[in-house]
């Protein structure tokens, strides 16, 4: 391979990134240097195993990610602004819509979602922690490290550019030689691997260790979502890791599994790529259903309407998503009986989904409803998810694909559902249990500056390209009108859809704004009980302590705290004598960072194709795993003196008065 | 703060009045405007999943409205609040009834669709084949009756069938005429077969739809329909004036670059075959990947 080109050279805006790389890389140096902070980030932050922690560094990082994925798609919708545009070209612009789907996909709204993960399920249900703390810790470094293999190719190497989903042959040396592509397999695989871990981390959690007296009939309906997309990761990350590993092989060892020259098939790529693919929006989307189910009961003051129901269409979609993946290729000609198939099993996919979103308009129906900033991100997708599922199923019409496929239309659809779904699912997730995190309730006035040019933004930005499909404009166009005089009229749309891009970005920017000012100015929350909740996570302090319960919660029935809170209220409550045990503890561990780095050498070894260095890195993964292995001091136990300290300090702060059961 | 929102309101609505204004033209909604048997039935099975969408999402959202409007927590409202009801079986069921009967409809009309666009859209006339191989980053049409080829754009005689053989020399692509009918994947190593045809004479944009690297936006080509008599004398006249397709032509053709429209008098023989075997379609039975069961010996006896 010819490395001759290791860093990018040729591009301004490439010089800019250096430079801006180089020194924020200096500047957090010098700050964590001269405030002495070097070993206040070892030991607090890269070694910690507390699910709580964790789930931050993967809010920040997802955060870090959605920014670089805008930054994406804004210079995309610049290039595409005006007809014959020289803003970007080609290849450039065939790198950043690649990064761009990438990025968002499994280094945004992966990392987003296990940040909701890891912040809430284990106080939703009772539990000190998640199952396997260690293998958490591990997930959360092996996501950042390829998240950051994937982001140097920026810089070094060169950017992937055969899309999101690479397809083979495209994707194969003969068309995309180079190291961008093997960052891309790379940067995914070994993030992917973290992913899988989680997955099983929460299957376990879930069914393992909820406290002792909550059936799963009574566990809150985002738990139960967590545990659907659990298990749908179990299902179809071990697919994704062995098609990657397919396409290493035929990269980096000359096989031919998707090469037809040599026998091997690239339709098998594209079956096995949406096998993952598919299960994977819905992976995606689950757990934002399962936050919203949270936010209407609370804020209708209500309990959630047709709980049963709720939990069959979430098993329900997590199973029927594993077959509808050919939808996505209608057009490869599989035959008329195969499509037929395939786009009924989509369809049905809209069945529950719709259900569910009867269900939560039931939950509001003679409830009382506050219009709160998680609420309204609720009230915001009611509309846009039933738009996105409407044309969901206009797309599962098998023939009528055929006219949509690859067009904008889908563009914009799948903008709906995730943007309107996911990105709206996850934000108010972030705005309802923020104060839970961190004690710190969201300002509101910018919340809502945030969220108005958030659903402007969106509205502008993707209406107009539903329209731009039905006027024959393909997706991962860098230029338009500019061959052979076809004028299609897609000019002015493509311009309103620009600025709707950029509504978005501010959005954004009043976002990070938002929470940079309420981490300052904000009103601390005390109660512990930001929202008048009715889940368990509500009933301990904000921020909770590290053991998160000093006592095991005691659940009698669905929305426990709520009916706990109408107990304490009548007079008759009799606050029952707490006794403290010690409580078990995992210790900090340097062995997940470390691992993960090792992991990274690797990955980027192989990406050049420096056997040596991809060689040395596996190594170095076998030889942590190996320390890990003669490891015996891995775990404490908290005193009850400790104990007693931590929750008297909580409690004189507090100004509800909390039980420990 | 009220009143930014107001105005921020009202600029939406004139974005969308705009973007409405603009669409005004429906002769730019190519998708919404058929030409041809193909995109008339697709246009159909549209416009009926429209229908069953707007079924289900016009009443959802009304009645979302008025309960958000009508159960707000403020302290004279009289609303009933029932915060401990959360079943019945009644709504249950109609919530479960209706999307099901939704998708049973369009179920069967896509089964039915999908069955119609596996066989020539009429039968009392006798297609034609064309060939069609997409390239970095230009379409190639060979027509195996007339032993010629084209460049970026085609010729076609109206109200005749048009079966469509795709096949790549280049990374997977989709081959795209929206006015006649929806797309279909162009393969390395296969081929498929796509019915398509024009009513009318006209001119049709046409575009490679599946990303395939540095010059894809540039693959749009022209389909030109004209009545069967032109079609004719306009392939005499390419047999007649236009230079040849030699072996050597086509390995610089097949080169990634971008061409103008380009006209051939012939072409090496089997060279539409030779692509589809080169590029690993000896390892494959054809039978499969042909739409119509069109097998490869079916298509070297036709000519
Ligand atoms: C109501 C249920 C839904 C139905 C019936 C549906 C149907 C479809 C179909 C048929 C396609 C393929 C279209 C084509 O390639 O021509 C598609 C694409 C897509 N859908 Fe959906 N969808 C639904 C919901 C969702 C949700 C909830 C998400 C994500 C959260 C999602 C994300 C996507 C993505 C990312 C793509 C395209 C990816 C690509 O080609 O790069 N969809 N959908
Ligand atoms: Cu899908």
């Amino acid at each position: 391979m010819d490395n001759s080109h290791f860093f990018v050279t040729g591009d301004p805006m490439i010089y800019g990134a250096d430079v801006s790389i180089i020194l924020v890389s200096l500047a957090i140096i010098i700050y964590l240097t001269y405030f002495k902070k070097w070993g206040w980030l070892w030991r607090e932050w890269i070694t910690t195993v507390d699910h709580k922690k964790i789930g931050i560094m993967y809010l920040l990082s997802s955060l870090l990610m959605l920014f670089r994925g805008g930054v994406d798609a804004v210079l995309m919708r610049i290039q595409l602004a005006v007809p014959n545009s020289h803003f970007l070209a080609s290849e450039h612009y065939n790198e950043i819509f690649t990064t761009h789907g990438t990025i968002m996909i499994l280094f945004m709204a992966m990392p987003f979602m296990f940040a909701l993960f890891n912040m809430v399920v284990p106080l939703q249900i009772g539990a000190r922690d998640v199952a396997y703390p260690f293998l958490n810790a591990v997930s959360f470094w092996l996501f950042f490290l390829g998240a950051m293999l994937l982001n140097i190719s920026f810089v070094i190497g060169g950017s992937p550019n055969a899309g999101w989903l690479s397809y083979a042959p495209l994707s194969e040396n003969d068309f995309s030689p180079g190291p961008g592509q093997n960052f891309w397999i790379w940067g995914i695989q070994i993030s992917g691997i973290g992913s899988l871990m989680t997955g099983i981390n929460f299957v376990v959690t879930i069914l393992k260790m909820r406290t002792p007296t909550m059936r799963l009939r009574d566990m809150p309906l985002f738990s139960w979502s967590v545990l659907a997309s659990s298990i749908a990761i179990l299902g179809v990350f071990p697919i994704f890791t062995a098609t990657l590993a397919m396409l290493t092989i035929d990269r980096l060892l000359g096989g031919h599994f998707f090469t037809m020259t040599g026998g091997g098939n690239p339709m098998m790529w594209v079956n096995l790529i949406w096998m993952w693919g598919h299960p994977e929006v819905y992976i995606v989307v689950l757990p934002a259903f399962g936050v919203f189910s949270e936010i209407v009961a609370t804020f209708s003051k209500k309990r959630i309407f047709g709980y049963a129901s709720m939990v069959f269409s979430m098993i329900a979609i997590s199973i029927v998503s594993y077959y509808t993946w050919v939808h996505h290729f209608f057009t490869m000609g599989a035959g008329a009986n195969v499509n037929i198939v395939f786009a009924i099993c989509t369809m049905i996919i809209a069945i529950p989904t719709g259900v569910k979103v009867f269900n939560w308009l039931f939950t509001m129906y003679r409830g009382r409803i506050r219009i709160t900033q998680p609420m309204l991100w609720f009230m915001a997708f009611v509309p846009c998810f039933l738009v996105g599922g409407a044309t969901g199923v206009m797309l599962a019409a098998a023939p009528a694909d055929y006219q949509y496929h690859n067009s904008y239309f889908l563009i914009a659809h799948f903008h709906q559902v995730l943007i309107g779904g996911v990105v709206f699912g996850y934000l108010a997730g972030m705005y309802y249990w923020f104060p839970k995190i961190f004690g710190i309730k969201l300002n509101e006035r910018l919340g809502k500056w945030a969220f108005w040019t958030w659903q402007i933004g969106f509205y502008v930005c993707f209406m107009p390209q539903y329209a731009l499909g039905f006027m024959g404009m393909t997706r991962r166009m860098y230029t338009y009108n500019s061959t052979m005089g076809w004028d299609m009229g897609w000019a002015p749309l493509n311009m309103i859809s620009t600025v709707g891009a950029f509504l978005m970005g501010i959005g954004f920017i009043f976002q990070v704004w938002q929470i940079l000012y309420s981490i300052k100015h904000g009103e601390r929350d005390v109660t512990g009980d930001a929202w008048d909740g009715r889940t368990l996570e509500w009933s301990i302090p904000s921020p909770p302590p590290v053991y998160n319960f000093a006592i095991l919660p005691v659940v009698k029935g669905r929305d426990a705290w709520w009916y706990q809170k109408q107990e304490m209220q009548k007079g008759s409550y009799q606050k029952e004598a707490v006794k403290y045990e010690p409580i078990h503890m995992p210790n900090n561990s340097g062995i997940p960072f470390l691992m993960a780095v090792c992991f990274f050498i690797a990955g980027f070894g192989f990406t050049f194709e420096w056997w040596w260095m991809g060689i040395a890195g596996l190594i170095g993964v076998f030889i942590t795993l190996f320390a890990r292995s003669f490891q015996y001091n891995t775990d404490h136990f908290i005193s009850v003196e400790e104990i007693e300290r931590t929750e008297n300090a909580l409690r004189n702060h507090g100004s509800i008065h909390r039980t420990a059961n | 703060m009220n009143k930014w929102i107001q105005t921020a309101k009202l600029s939406l609505l004139a974005f969308l009045g705009t973007a409405l204004l603009s669409g005004c033209d429906r002769s730019k909604f190519i998708v919404l405007d058929p030409r041809g048997p193909v995109g008339k039935q697709e246009y159909n099975l549209i416009i009926l999943s429209v229908i069953l969408c707007a079924i289900i999402i016009i009443p959802v959202i009304g009645i979302f409205t008025y309960i958000v409007l009508k159960y707000r927590d403020k302290p004279n409202n009289k609303a009933p609040y029932q915060p401990e009801w959360d079943d019945n079986k009644f709504l249950e069921i109609i919530w479960w009834g209706i999307p099901i009967i939704i998708v049973a409809i369009l179920g069967v009309f896509t089964a039915k669709t999908t069955m119609n666009l596996t066989k020539p859209p009429v039968k009392d006339v006798d297609p034609i084949v064309v060939q069609v191989t997409s390239l970095d980053w230009k379409w190639m049409f060979t027509y195996p009756d007339k032993k010629i080829a084209t460049v970026n754009y085609a010729e076609i005689p109206a109200g005749v069938p048009v079966q469509f053989i795709l096949t790549s020399d280049a990374p997977m692509n989709s081959f795209w005429v929206p006015q006649l009918g929806g797309q279909e994947y162009t393969m390395p190593g296969m081929s498929m077969g796509l019915w398509l045809q024009a009513d009318k004479v006209g001119e049709y944009f046409g575009s490679g739809a599946n990303f395939t690297g540095k010059g894809f936006a540039h693959m749009q080509f022209r389909v030109k329909a004209v009545k069967q008599e032109e079609f004719n004398k306009w392939a005499k006249q390419v047999q007649k004036d236009s230079p040849v397709l030699t072996k050597a032509g086509y390995k610089k053709l097949s080169k990634p670059s971008l061409e103008k429209e380009l006209s051939f008098s012939s072409y090496p023989i089997g060279l539409f075959e030779d692509i589809v075997n080169k590029n690993g379609g000896i390892y494959y039975d054809h039978m499969n990947h042909m739409g119509d069961h069109t097998t490869m010996s079916d298509m070297n006896m036709k000519k």
